[in-house]
C-alpha cells in the first residue's frame, strides 16, 4: 500500500489551491489510501479558526477540514519554522498538529512513497 | 487633489519580497491597502515591518480568514472605493 503525503503552501480563499489539498487529502482517504498532509508557510493560515467568507463569496474551508479526522486523516503536520515566521501557536489552531523541524520533515518525506506538491 | 498613490497589496507571507517591493515604492503621502491574502500582513507580529505607514485593511478579507483587526484602519468595500478617489493613481501589487 502507498503512503501519500500532500504538501500544501497556499493560504485559504486567495486562490483554490488550499481547498485542491483537502479534497485531494479526502480523496485519498474515500480510496482507503493512508495520506498525511503537510502545511509549510502560508498554508498555516488554513487552520486559524472562525473562518467567516460569505463576505467575498466563498465557502467555509473549516466544515472540509473538520471532517478530516472523521476519515482517519489524522496525520497533519505543520512546519515549526513557518508558524515562528508568523507569530503562531500550534495550540492556536484548529486541528490537531505535529509540528516539525527541518530533521522531522525530511524524515516524513522519506517515510511516505507518493509526495505531492499542490 | 495632493499628488499621492494608492498601494494595494493582495499576497500574504509566502511573497515576502513583494511586500519590500511596495514598501520601497512607497512616498510620503502614499496609503497601502491590504486586500485578500495580503491582510496576513496586518497581523500584530509584522507591525514593524508596517511601521509609520498609512495603512488600510479590507474588512470583509479579514473577517474570511479568521482575523480582526490589529494594525492599521479597517474598510470595506465602499471605502475601498473611497481611498481609490482619495488618491492620484493606484498600484496593484500583485
Amino acid at each position: 500500500m502507498k503512503h501519500f503525503l500532500i504538501i500544501s503552501r497556499q493560504p485559504p480563499y486567495g486562490s483554490a489551491a488550499a481547498r485542491e489539498a483537502l479534497e485531494l487529502a479526502l480523496a485519498c482517504a474515500l480510496f482507503d489510501q493512508p495520506v498525511s498532509l503537510l502545511l509549510l508557510d502560508d498554508a498555516c493560515y488554513q487552520l486559524l479558526p472562525e473562518h467567516q467568507p460569505m463576505g467575498i463569496g466563498q465557502k467555509n474551508l473549516g466544515a472540509m477540514q473538520q471532517s478530516l479526522p472523521l476519515y482517519d486523516v489524522d496525520q497533519i503536520y505543520v512546519c515549526q519554522r513557518s508558524l515562528e515566521q508568523r507569530g503562531l501557536e500550534p495550540e492556536a489552531l484548529s486541528l490537531k498538529v505535529k509540528t516539525l523541524d527541518p530533521d522531522a520533515l525530511r524524515a516524513l518525506i522519506k517515510s511516505h512513497e507518493m509526495v505531492i506538491n499542490v | 487633489m495632493s499628488d499621492t498613490t494608492l498601494h494595494i497589496l493582495n499576497r500574504g507571507p509566502n511573497q515576502s519580497e513583494l511586500l519590500q517591493h511596495c514598501l520601497d515604492a512607497l512616498s510620503t503621502g502614499d496609503a497601502l491597502l491590504l486586500i485578500e491574502d495580503g491582510v496576513y500582513w496586518s497581523c500584530s507580529h509584522f507591525s514593524q515591518r508596517l511601521a509609520g505607514i498609512d495603512l488600510y485593511v479590507l474588512q470583509p478579507d479579514l473577517q474570511a480568514r479568521g482575523l480582526s483587526l490589529q494594525t492599521g484602519e479597517s474598510v470595506d468595500d465602499e471605502g475601498f472605493v473611497d481611498l481609490t478617489a482619495a488618491h492620484s493613481r493606484s498600484v496593484s501589487w500583485c
